[in-house]
């Protein structure tokens, strides 16, 4: 599997794993400093579903960091982005939370969606150049001559009758009659 | 003997099954010698073609050797013939077949009625693909039994290779009936939405009938670069505006013919929003498949032109702009491959080296193997395009 790495794939990998840190701190705290994340946030409610967004942060950095090709667990980070956006967005409208406090944590993960966008394209791009270096298969034509001198090389084929277009649909040529346009055959 | 059978989404096993017997007079049992597994076993593998049971066999691409023949199947095989496989097994004697319909066939799938249900009426029956199309057992396998044998097979000659034969099971029959239900004038610009294998021999297809200009959409960089190979100028779905594209590259007046190559699996993703709607109302049920393509060639084909599809579709699809089909004219060409209509001709062409189908195999594998290159070929992992198994 040796292929050579390009240096924005470099940058794109070092800030994946730089993502994936993130994530197992932010998810430590998170999971271990459950209740004071709520309390900050004016969330006690959320204690437990906080915990469990933690246990999600930790295993999706560990994914990162783990795998050969981190870019499925970045989109991962990007859908749970979104779910804590939309669980404090929530709140947002509860009048026991903190709502300043909750504006900053929504700016925050907002940044921090946007780094991990730039870095999911950054890595998808990669990817794609990566794999057309490895797999070029511009040589197999399957054709005889090269495909240009092959264009109409089965034109003694017949449509069945069934499968021709109605005439009315073939392009237009020369009219054969005075005054109407024809369908040309 | 060894086979590969279908148990839940992501769970094919190879396993040992006894071996077929003739059970019908029409029947003959084939020693198989290569089979291949389709994008259409893909939709089975993810689970969303409904019909299948756990430990049916896969597989509807296969040729090999007749071993046996029953005794209303002699008068057209005999033991060592070497034949291809049709995937759709056809009775030549209904209305539809005596048309060349085969894929229609009136008689062949023994489950009629759940296909009448599902469908209004019954289509024929198909190797290794649902109980609603017959639940016949496959052909990824040592041995396969072939219903209504006397029919149900293209006799192939010696001396050339298995891979360049195999795929008149299927695939090249499928890209070419594509194309030519586009009824191509030599004016056509041809748009193919797919590089997968039935879009690379629909490209292909496309070149050889004569189209002015074929165009390949996908997002794969080594399927595109096989798509540029026959011929294609390509289209990055994932880089590029794919419907600002094909206006550019005609004049502003869209593609006269469209071929839908992906059926009900479209890629989802960020880029096309509608893909994600689609996926999550599969996930609830509410919708059965992820229509994008036909959307897309449905808003960008030229008015009066023609929109081939080969992608195979199982049940019921959303936010369909017929209005665009409807009022801009467009006819709207589908079916199952009717495979034995074309064979002999692209048998000839084979033959006389107009082309060589095996271009399109990237893996050759055992059937022990087959699970693990099912996943591959589903990823998309490791440059697959093509696997070929040989039990
Ligand atoms: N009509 C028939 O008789 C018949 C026979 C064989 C196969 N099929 C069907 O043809 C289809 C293709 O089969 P295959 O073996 O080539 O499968 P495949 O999965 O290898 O190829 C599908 C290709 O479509 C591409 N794709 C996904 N979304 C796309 C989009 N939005 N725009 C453009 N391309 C997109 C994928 O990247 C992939 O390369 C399947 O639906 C299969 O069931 C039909
Ligand atoms: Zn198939
Ligand atoms: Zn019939």
């Amino acid at each position: 599997m040796a292929h050579h790495r390009s240096g924005s794939r470099q940058s794109a990998d070092a800030l994946a794993r730089g993502l994936g840190w993130f994530s197992i701190a932010l998810g430590a705290v998170e999971l271990f400093g459950g209740r004071s994340v709520a309390r900050w946030l004016g969330m006690e409610r959320h204690e437990r579903l906080i915990r469990a967004y933690g246990v999600r942060e930790i295993v999706t950095g560990v994914g990162i960091l783990a795998s050969k090709d981190p870019t499925p667990w970045i989109w991962g980070r990007i859908g749970g982005d979104a779910l804590d956006l939309a669980t404090l967005g929530k709140e947002l409208n509860e009048s026991d939370a903190d709502r300043d406090r909750v504006g900053i944590a929504m700016g925050a993960v907002a940044g921090v969606t946007v780094l991990d966008v730039m870095c999911a394209n950054a890595l998808t791009g990669q990817s794609m150049q990566e794999r057309a270096r490895r797999w070029d298969y511009s040589d197999r034509s399957g054709l005889p001559r090269p495909a240009d001198q092959m264009r109409g090389a089965a034109s003694d084929f017949q449509t069945p009758r069934d499968m021709r277009i109605p005439d009315a649909l073939r392009p237009y040529k020369q009219p054969q009659l005075q005054g109407r346009p024809q369908p040309s055959m | 003997m060894k086979a590969l059978r279908w148990y839940g989404k992501g769970d094919i096993r190879c396993e040992s099954v006894p071996d077929p017997e003739i059970e019908d007079s029409r029947d003959a049992i084939i020693k198989v010698t290569s089979c291949a597994i389709c994008g259409s076993d893909l939709h089975l593998y993810d689970h969303f073609m409904p019909g299948m049971k756990k430990g049916d066999i896969m597989g509807h691409e296969s040729m090999g050797e007749v071993v046996e023949v029953g005794s209303a199947a002699k008068s057209s095989l005999k033991v060592g013939d070497r034949v291809v496989i049709p995937f759709t097994i056809i009775c030549g004697e209904c209305d539809q077949c005596k048309r060349g319909n085969f894929s229609v066939c009136e008689r062949t799938n023994r489950n009629g009625e759940l296909a009448a249900t599902a469908f209004g009426h019954p289509t024929a029956g198909l190797f290794g693909y649902t109980h609603l199309t017959g639940g016949y057992p496959g052909g990824q396998a040592e041995y396969l039994r072939v219903p209504y044998a006397d029919k149900t097979h293209i006799k192939v000659p010696n001396g050339i290779p298995d891979e360049q034969l195999l795929f008149l099971s299927d695939i090249f029959p499928t890209g070419w009936q594509a194309a030519v239900q586009c009824d191509i004038e030599p004016t056509d610009t041809v748009a193919i939405w797919g590089a997968g294998p039935v879009g690379q021999m629909a490209i292909r297809s496309a070149l050889l009938l004569g189209a002015k200009q074929v165009i390949a959409i996908d997002r794969l960089p080594e399927r595109l670069s096989m798509a540029e190979a026959g011929g294609a100028i390509t289209i990055n779905f994932q880089e590029e505006s794919v419907i600002e594209r094909l206006n550019e590259l005609t004049g502003g007046k869209g593609p006269e013919k469209c071929i839908d190559a992906v059926g009900l699996e479209a890629h989802v993703s960020m880029t096309h929003p509608d893909t994600i709607l689609d996926r999550a109302k599969q996930a609830v049920m509410l919708e059965t498949d992820r229509p994008h393509v036909l959307r897309e060639m449905m808003y960008v084909c030229r008015p009066a032109g023609v929109l081939s599809v080969a992608g195979v579709y199982g049940g019921l699809l959303d936010k369909i702009p017929f209005g665009a089909v409807m009022n801009k004219g467009l006819t709207i060409r589908t079916g199952q491959t009717h495979v034995n209509r074309w064979t002999d001709d692209l048998l000839r062409r084979i033959e006389e080296g107009q082309i060589d189908p095996s271009f399109v195999i990237t893996h050759t594998v055992g059937l022990d193997d087959g699970p693990e290159m099912y996943r591959t070929f589903r990823d998309k992992k490791d440059g697959c395009i093509k696997v070929v198994l040989k039990p």
